[in-house]
């Protein structure tokens, strides 16, 4: 069960070798023994989920299971699930218990999934190491003095300790893909409006994208096609046919056009990080692709084009936490605008406060245009350089991060250190287009290094088939942390 | 000093869909604190706003009717700033690309046609409301309110007097409701007005400073208000002083306006394209479809019933005062076509005063135009008079006699007497029994006639009919 693949345990549950009580139980004991010494989890609830193994046993029976039936998925605590608590890794939601669910969460349990449990992550998903949180630091289970990554450390530190057998995250600037990375699994940030944002907690609107983190890529497609769907309660939801992510995974890879932009092969990137890189580069010569240099002229851009739009839309997101109508309000106040000073000063973390703060002032009369209008033109100038670079490849490939998995509170000091851990991976965020991460292999310290494989609007199964076909001949998301 | 009074008016008109504009909750007035507001208008962790279409065509339907331009695409934008009862911390409304661009509206003033130019109109939801009583020491959230469509028309600063100012709301005010896109009930906040007042010396281009009288939700407030802020202005620059911008409220106890705040605590509302909401786009298919729903148009039927009719603009205007009553008008003039005049007196008359004193709604009124037209055919036949007919009309309201007029004439005995044999009998036996008022007349006494008059009617019992009793009556008298 440790180790096993979707597909492995789907064919158990559906042969009756296994019941989904079974399995949830034994990711439940798992977490229970062994959260304390990764802090990857907010919340369990034991009795929602083996309720839910249990219904899922029953649909099992009758042999109305799907792929997922039965498999328990943690969650990512910025999904709201009806009766769970919803903290969005913050103070300010710390008493929160949604009353409806997310439209993923709605998809995962029509689908019978059983939610194992809700992950840790920075606070409001602001964060790449997962220091943020409310609820303390979570830790890398191939080294628990290195960060695992964020915002979605929890997500992936739970997967790559097998404490769920895969996971949901979201990526507003890299948090599916870094921790990814960090945590030596496999993540995918699909095309932007795939995935339903309906209950899951705004961080930054146009940027935000859910998606699913696992060990395999194998593994994500079977959970994207669950994931993925027309949701009419979120405007900016795609109305696509349905796509069978697990059809093209086979496909060879012979003629494939790997472009790989000079920006992220300059100064920066890590020399280990750099090799393993390469030897990954080597794989894909070996199955029959090649590589052509390409220009990402604005590439420098993202980051700074990043800051200004996320803390933009995250400070007008974030209004809603007024201690108002729910989550935390502060114990005493003398007036009305003290009891909003309080409840916010006391409610949000420094991150959080420190992009409010950013956002407000790019988004104020006089800043506006300098600040959140140029950056606007910029995110456009950006997508135009991928849409060029495309004409000349299929899929573009560089690190996932400049280094490995950083020390806990190594750069935690430093918030524009911090930032830059999201130099490969926020561009895509900002023009919308799919990008995962899978590992390849290891750098300094021993700690796991990710490819980045980016392709243009939905082009996730060319992705997910670009990915499986290296996982095919190589076995380093095989490896196992624990 | 001469001075010039400048007003703006910002129009807040609730849309009358059944949802609301960004959630599937309802919008149905006086339900209990908080029933109607669901996770989306709660602004629960994660909600996002899906747009009511309904809306949308509402405010197409608007801006089709002013001959204003349909902005596609039009957006949506935050407007950001913390309030209790504005539960995203920010309101979903349009700035840059409204979905209604210009148009005008036209007024009639004394007389006078003035053509008010219009801003632009835009889409936006409302926010909850405040409950200050039964809280001590608190305040209670109504968030029923909250993400109630709203659509704000904003007009030019183009009238100079409140009388204006009031023309034009009252105009609107019966335009939306014409179209159908608002009920226009003010008590219940569904159509409100916010005034911009500024005052300059007659004859200067540039526009005085002017503060902005916020929420008046009566036309009599908004008059008042305006007076008063404008006198208040002129005193403040006659005696050397300088007008602060402001947002001022209007107190009616007192009659007066009052500073709400100043324009040093003006928000910066740090407005943004929603990244919730996608460009709005609309085809000029949808446009066209919308048009073809438009009733005839306020203006459209004033000046039809002047050309087709003659009648006066002052009857025109009180038969257009609302959709229903024109309809009204209509439907009875369309079965009298040569009484158009007589249709309107009665319905301006006696149909207007009885629904004004039962406070009903001409779409209410039990007298029917078919029954009207029937009672009117009978006036203008001769075979009752006008006054025996308000007795007719009487027994039609109260639905007696199965609201057959020729009925209830018969059974009340109410023909006219119309006989010219019969009136002169009448009059032969009048001038017998008054051989004094007779000779008065023929020495000169004018008011004797009229006296013999009432002696012939009152012997008729007030049935005959009183031109032939007239024409009998004089021919008698000078002896013809």
């Amino acid at each position: 069960m440790l180790n096993a693949s979707l597909r492995e345990l789907s064919k158990q549950l559906a042969e009756k070798k296994l019941s989904s009580v079974e399995l949830t139980s034994f990711f439940l004991q798992r977490i229970k023994t062994l959260n304390p010494n990764y802090n990857a989890f907010i919340t369990t609830n034991e009795e929602i989920s083996l309720a839910q193994a249990a219904a899922a046993d029953k649909m099992l029976a009758i042999g109305k299971g799907g792929a997922l039936t039965g498999i328990p998925i943690a969650q990512k605590d910025i999904f709201c699930a009806k009766g769970w608590l919803t903290t969005c890794g913050s103070k300010m939601l710390s008493n929160f218990v949604s009353p409806y669910d997310a439209g993923v969460i709605e998809r995962f349990n029509l689908a019978g999934a059983v939610n194992i449990g809700k992950t840790n992550m920075d606070e409001f998903a602001m964060g790449s190491s997962n220091e943020t949180s409310y609820y303390g630091i979570v830790k890398n289970p191939w080294d628990t003095k290195a960060v695992p990554g964020g915002s979605s450390g929890g997500a992936a530190c739970a997967v790559a300790a097998r404490l769920a057998p895969a996971a949901t995250g979201t990526d507003t600037g890299g948090s599916i893909r870094q921790p990814a990375a960090l945590c030596g699994i496999s993540g995918i940030k699909p095309t932007y409006g795939l995935v339903s944002r309906y209950g899951m907690i705004a961080f930054a609107s146009s940027l935000d994208q859910a998606g699913p983190m696992a060990k395999s890529v194998d593994d994500l497609a079977l959970l994207l096609n669950v994931m993925v769907g027309f949701d009419a309660r979120d405007s900016t939801s795609l109305q696509r046919p349905q796509e069978d992510y697990t059809s093209d995974l086979e496909r060879p890879l012979s003629g494939l056009r790997i472009g790989l932009p000079k920006e992220y092969f300059a100064k920066g990137m890590s020399p280990d990080v750099e090799s393993a890189v390469d030897s990954a580069l080597a794989e894909y010569r070996k199955l029959g692709a090649e590589t052509v240099e390409v220009a990402l002229p604005n590439a420098s851009l993202s980051i700074p084009v990043y800051y200004v739009l996320a803390p933009a839309e995250a400070s007008s997101n974030l209004s809603r936490f007024d201690g108002v109508r729910y989550g935390y309000r502060a114990q005493s106040y003398s007036s009305l605008t003290d009891m909003y000073r309080k409840s916010r000063a006391e409610g949000f973390g420094p991150e959080v406060k420190r992009r409010i703060l950013i956002g407000t002032y790019v988004l104020s009369q006089g800043y506006y245009d300098a600040y959140y209008i140029k950056a606007q033109k910029l995110r456009r100038l950006i997508a135009q350089d991928f849409t060029e670079a495309y004409q000349q490849c299929d899929v573009i490939m560089g690190p996932t991060t400049p280094t490995v998995a950083f020390n806990l509170g190594e750069k935690s000091t430093d918030p524009i250190q911090m930032y830059l851990s999201d130099i490969y991976t926020s561009a895509a965020n900002l023009t919308g287009m799919p990008a995962m991460s899978i590992p390849i292999g290891f750098g300094d310290k021993n700690r796991p290094v990710g490819l980045h494989i980016i392709g243009n609007y939905f082009k996730e199964a060319q992705l997910l088939n670009v990915a499986h076909q290296y996982q095919r001949i190589t076995d380093w998301h095989l490896k196992s942390a624990v | 000093m001469q001075w010039e009074i400048v007003i703006g008016l910002e129009v807040h008109a609730q849309l009358s869909t059944q949802s609301k504009i960004f959630s599937g909750a309802s919008t149905a007035y006086g339900a209990a604190p908080n029933t109607q507001a669901c996770e989306i208008d709660l602004a629960l962790p994660g909600i996002l706003p899906v747009l009511n279409k309904g809306a949308v065509e509402r405010a197409i339907k608007f801006g089709l009717s002013v001959n204003a331009k349909i902005n596609s695409p039009s957006k949506f934008a935050r407007k950001n700033y913390f309030y209790p009862d504005l539960p995203k911390g920010y309101q979903i409304s349009q700035l840059a690309f409204p979905t209604v661009q210009g148009g005008c509206i036209l007024v009639q003033v004394n007389g006078t046609e003035k053509s008010i130019r219009l801003t632009r109109a835009h889409l936006e939801e409302d926010a909850g409301k405040s409950l200050h009583e039964d809280f001590y020491g608190m305040t209670g959230i109504d968030l029923n309110r909250a993400g109630t469509p709203l659509l704000e028309i904003v007009s030019e600063p183009d009238m100079r007097s409140s009388i204006e100012a009031v023309a034009y709301a009252k105009t609107l005010h019966t335009l939306v409701r014409w179209i159908g896109i608002c009920d226009g009930n003010m008590q219940e906040g569904s159509f409100r007005c916010d005034a911009n007042v500024s005052v300059r010396p007659v004859g200067t281009e540039k526009l005085g400073t002017r503060c902005e009288i916020k929420n008046l939700n009566s036309f009599r407030f908004l008059e008042k208000a305006i007076d008063f802020e404008a006198q208040r202005q002129i005193e403040i620059l006659e005696e050397g002083g300088t007008i602060q911008q402001e947002t001022r409220l209007y107190d009616a106890d007192k009659d007066e306006t009052r500073t709400m705040r100043t324009k040093e605590d003006v928000n910066d509302y740090r407005y943004f394209p929603d990244p919730d909401l996608l460009p709005l786009e609309i085809s000029a298919e949808w446009i066209e479809q919308i048009k073809q729903t438009l009733p005839e148009l306020p203006q459209a039927r004033r000046d039809r019933y002047m050309a087709e009719f003659g009648l006066s603009a002052y009857d025109v205007s009180v038969l257009t005062a609302s959709r229903e009553m024109a309809d009204y008008f209509d439907a009875t003039v369309k079965l009298l076509p040569t009484q158009a005049k007589l249709c309107a007196n009665w319905i301006m008359g006696e149909i207007s005063g009885r629904l004004n004193k039962e406070d009903m709604e001409i779409s209410d009124c039990p007298v029917k135009p078919d029954d009207l037209a029937a009672l009117l055919v009978r006036i203008s036949d001769g075979t009752t008079s006008g006054k025996a007919a308000k007795t007719i009309f009487e027994c039609l309201w109260l639905g007696e006699y199965g609201k057959n007029v020729d009925a209830i004439i018969e059974a009340k005995g109410l023909k006219q007497i119309s006989d010219d044999d019969a009136i002169e009998k009448l009059v032969d036996d009048v001038l017998l029994a008054n051989v004094q008022q007779v000779t008065d007349y023929r020495n000169g006494k004018e008011k004797a006639f009229n006296s013999l008059i009432g002696q012939v009617m009152k012997a008729a019992q007030g049935k005959a009919n009183p031109t032939q009793v007239n024409v009998i009556l004089k021919k008698k008298l000078s002896g013809k």
